[in-house]
């Protein structure tokens, strides 16, 4: 049981400190790192569902039995995408709220919302 | 004919790159306005055809389910596409005079491509019957409205909409882990498919944990308190046109998606007998009216107060949801129908505040019953549904949501209460505005603004008669909620 | 390792080593699927995880001026509240894996279902070797097309918020000033003129061998546009300006999305269902190919002109003068 489930048990290690970092950051972009760390951890788990022991890439060759699940693999590759999308798209707003704010820490930014 | 379904998302996407060629914004507009108005017309035919419970299924590629993917309506999907769609069609004709004046003109071809990504990520996610695809169109919604929040005018909107980022991709991140356990316990993505094979492995820890994931993920985004936190900011400070689209459409979509996931995927009998997720989400609902209205008495922006009044009114549907009887999730589901009318009506006609005056607040409404008579009939109008008067649309669905929690003792009792005192505090919000509005002598320079355009009045009032339309003649929406739900609980 | 990695972005406060970090943990991971027999997907997360997003992260380091977070003191309730979170969102996961199938175990739910048929059939039905390709495109090609979008809607977003740059009278803000600061290398140059070319027809390889080897058009539009990334790091963006302008990335980010929405609109008309490619020739085999080569080809444009839109985006920003302005802050 150990050795078969120890790979999710250091996914999810790593899926939480992802989010934590998320949520317990005060610094906008060590929020957007902690983000990606989160989801990475979450590809990791998928890919881990798709292999198989004994099994290669799924590159169909001949005289290869066993092959790795490739659904897992095509999902994977579209929530990289959606992250990235994401990453960038949070990054421009960081921007932003750097020439708008001047700061890019929460609570200073609360605190000039508070005040304004 | 046949190919309806796909062209129902396939026109937004196809019209969305287009857009961002035009370099003219009225044609841009245009292009977008005659999209909502074509995807309004397939939606009224989808709905026509499911009437009679027919489920259309589509495979998209040609690969049969659950190899390819899925596009399934069946009566709540096509009455859900119905809402968005026409709400789509009244907004998207607002929008051409309100951004005017609330966006630079270089980004209005941007501004339509992004609204209608996220008209087609929002018909997609309500369309599809892949758990997977969901997913995929659930980030294309959330990125275009994190898009369409950053364009408003205020500094507050970039901080909004990265607080919604941060958020929305939690819930959504979520959701991926809930639908990697699923797929990782029955090897399939397809709805239908999943619905048949969860039950073979539903005594799984997995299961009940995937289970749990989804529902979280769900609730953050459709702000069920206390996930709540990025709606009022993101409301608020959007550009009116956006809020109300969103307002109308964006948390009802997420109902959806938990309604299908709940019902159809994972069935009643697991939902509500194994897992504890009625008490659960009737407490945090009734929590989420108190807290919601409460807040909403308190703002002196406007946006914000409707945001807040959201809040609560995300929980009378959640309420009718979890009452888990066929009465409930009928209240539910014709509650999503009328507050996106109600609230769509509320924040166009603050939209045409907020171009005339500039701005939002509440001394912007002072006197506004003589200098925009129209424009606040329109607003009291709306104010009263989201009260519930008789006559009016909240009536009905708040009705229903009484009948239902009358056959529940003493949880429905408090359930009766709390909509009742809901209904109260919602008659003080709305009170401060209508006095604002009619016991106040307006500024001279609001008398010299004068009334709304009539670009700007005529979308408000289609919705302002909807609100009224379907509180008298409430045959249709009644009809529609209460076969989806029964298609729902029963016999599929 | 990635443990180790992951921990310390905890506890660092300098950005710029953090997103160093943060390249690395992403490296390692894309290594880390490669050992789980996912080439096509380690490719992927090398040239964004490693590749792209620590750019990006460098490039809004740049514009913010600010490269390490402020020691910053929390109450208790502060820093319980995400330990609460995080603990019980953690046990809910470690509860979960009790009733997993293992790893790699052959006999699990997930590899018996559906995908069987993805290997054991999808040489019939669509005629190429690379069975992540296969699915990607065609089985659930809908879902790529989605993800196209995702992108697209991101590159939309980043042009709206960092795009439209004023100066202070109010023209649009178009000079670019010395962004290349690499500029005066030597070794840099000669070493670049030699690898460029060589990035560009890697791309190209990974585009169109992506049937038969891992790679498709998603890797290579990546690849693609950080060729030019590179060459404007070093040469400076007037250089990259003079070869691609923003108007050309923006046309070729719509026809690449076009041609995939296009590819299956045109097999609705031919009689299919929406991206149908079986439709587009006699041979529904040789459609197939038809199809996946065209929709490949609308990924890796569409890719990589987001890709290269965003980094001008930011890069673009870097050189605004101060009394430069959003036109719509002014107004605030």
């Amino acid at each position: 049981m150990i050795v078969g489930l120890f790979n999710y048990w250091i996914v999810i290690l790593m899926m939480m400190l992802g989010f934590y970092v998320v949520i317990a950051a005060n610094n906008l972009i060590k929020k957007v790192i902690g983000l990606n760390i989160f989801q990475t951890s979450v590809f990791i788990l998928y890919i881990s569902i798709g292999k198989i022991s004994g099994g290669t890439a799924p590159i169909l060759t001949e005289g290869v039995e066993i092959y790795a699940n490739p659904l897992p693999q095509v999902l994977i590759l579209t929530a990289i995408v959606v992250g990235v999308a994401t990453t960038a798209l949070g990054l421009a707003l960081i921007v932003r709220i750097k020439e708008a704010y001047d700061t890019i820490e929460e609570d200073e930014i609360y605190l000039q919302d508070r005040t304004l | 004919m046949s190919h309806l379904p796909a062209l129902q998302i396939v026109l937004p996407l196809l019209a969305a790159p287009i857009c961002l060629l035009l370099r003219k914004s009225s044609l841009a507009w245009l292009l977008a306005l005659g999209v909502a108005l074509c995807g309004l017309a397939i939606s009224i035919v989808l709905f026509h055809r499911t009437l009679n419970g027919e489920i259309i299924s589509y495979a998209m590629g040609g690969w049969e389910p659950p190899w390819g993917i899925e596009y399934r309506v069946d009566r709540l999907s096509a009455f859900v596409l119905l809402i968005v769609s026409a709400i789509a069609a009244v907004t998207f004709a607002f929008a051409n005079r309100s951004i005017a004046r609330e966006i630079p003109l270089q980004k209005h071809s941007l501004f339509y491509t992004a609204l209608l990504l996220c008209l087609a990520g929002l018909l997609g996610i309500t369309i599809t019957g892949d758990a997977f695809n969901l997913f995929v169109f659930l980030e294309i919604s959330s990125l275009s409205s994190y898009v369409l929040i950053s364009f408003g005018r205020e500094r507050r909107a970039l901080t909004a909409a990265f607080q919604y980022l941060i958020m929305g991709t939690i819930g959504a991140t979520m959701i991926l882990i809930g639908t990697g356990f699923i797929y990782m316990m029955t090897g399939t993505l397809n709805m239908a498919d999943l619905a048949l094979r969860l039950p073979g492995v539903m005594d799984t820890n997995t299961v009940r944990a995937a289970f749990a994931f989804l529902i979280v993920g769900f609730s953050i985004k459709l702000a069920l308190f206390p996930l709540h936190v990025w709606l009022p900011n993101s409301y608020a400070y959007a550009p009116s046109v956006v809020s109300a689209f969103l307002a109308a459409t964006a948390t009802k979509v997420a109902i959806y998606s938990l309604i299908r996931f709940i019902f159809t995927i994972f069935g009643v009998d697991f939902a509500f007998g194994e897992m504890p997720l009625q008490v659960i989400l009737i407490l945090l609902s009734i929590i989420a009216v108190f807290v919601g209205s409460l807040s909403a008495i308190f703002q002196l922006n406007i946006k914000h107060m409707l945001a807040y009044s959201s809040v609560a009114q995300i929980g009378y549907i959640i309420i009718g949801i979890a009452l888990v009887s066929a009465v409930g999730l009928s209240a539910g589901i014709l509650h999503l129908f009328n507050h996106a009318l109600i609230k769509g009506c509320l924040f166009l006609a603050v939209g045409c505040v907020f171009y005339q005056q500039g701005d939002a607040t509440i001394d912007n409404f002072k006197g506004l019953g003589k200098t925009m008579p129209w424009t606040m009939a329109a607003f009291v109008i709306g104010g009263l549904g989201i009260i519930g008067m008789p006559l009016t649309a909240g009536f009905v669905s708040k009705w229903y949501l009484v009948l239902a929690a009358l056959e529940h003792g003493v949880v429905g009792m408090i359930i009766i209460i709390s909509v009742l005192l809901g209904s109260l505090l919602a008659v003080a919000y709305i009170w401060r505005i209508v006095e604002a509005a009619y016991f106040n002598q307006p500024e001279a320079a609001a008398i010299e603004r004068g009334e709304a355009p009539l670009a700007l009045l005529i979308p408000t009032w289609i919705l302002a008669l909807a609100t009224i339309y379907f509180g008298i003649f409430t045959q249709l929406s009644v009809d529609a909620a209460m076969q989806a739900a029964q298609s729902l609980l029963g016999g599929k | 390792m990635l443990l180790a990695t992951a921990m310390a972005s905890i506890f660092l406060r300098d950005l710029f080593a953090l997103v160093m970090l943060f390249g690395i943990f992403s490296l390692l991971t894309a290594s880390f699927f490669l050992n789980l027999d996912a080439p096509d997907v380690a490719m992927t997360e090398a040239a964004i995880g490693a590749g792209i997003s620590p750019i990006l992260m460098l490039g809004t380091l740049a514009l913010i001026r600010n490269t390490s977070a402020p020691r910053v003191k929390k109450t208790i309730r502060a820093t319980m509240a995400p330990i609460l979170a995080v603990t019980i969102t953690g046990a809910a996961l470690i509860y979960a894996t009790l009733d997993m199938p293992y790893l790699s175990d052959p006999l699990a739910p997930a590899h018996n279902h559906v995908a069987p048929r993805y290997i054991q059939q999808s040489l019939q039905e669509i005629g190429i070797p690379n069975a992540v390709t296969s699915v990607l495109a065609s089985y659930r090609g809908y879902d790529t097309l989605g993800e196209v979008f995702v992108i697209f809607t991101a590159g939309i977003g980043v042009l709206a918020l960092l795009g439209f740059m004023y100066d202070a009278s109010g023209r649009r803000y178009s000079q670019f000033a010395d962004t290349a600061s690499l500029n005066n290398h030597t070794i840099l140059h000669v070493i670049s003129k030699i690898t460029i070319p060589l990035i560009l027809l890697f791309a190209l390889y990974v585009q169109f061998h992506g049937e038969y080897s891992p790679g498709g058009g998603f890797q290579a539009g990546v690849i693609f546009a950080v060729a030019f990334i590179l060459y404007a790091m070093i040469y400076g963006l007037e250089a990259v300006y003079k070869v691609v302008s923003m108007r050309v990335i923006r046309l070729t980010m719509v026809v690449g999305v076009l041609l995939y929405v296009g590819t299956g609109v045109a097999s609705l008309i031919l009689g299919g269902n929406y991206l149908d490619y079986g439709a587009l020739a006699h041979d529904p085999v040789h459609g197939q190919h038809l199809g996946i080569i065209l929709i490949e080809l609308g990924v890796a444009l569409c890719v990589a002109s987001v890709m290269l839109s965003v980094f001008f985006n930011f890069a673009g920003r870097a050189a605004v003068p101060p009394d430069a302005m959003e036109e719509g802050d002014k107004s605030t």
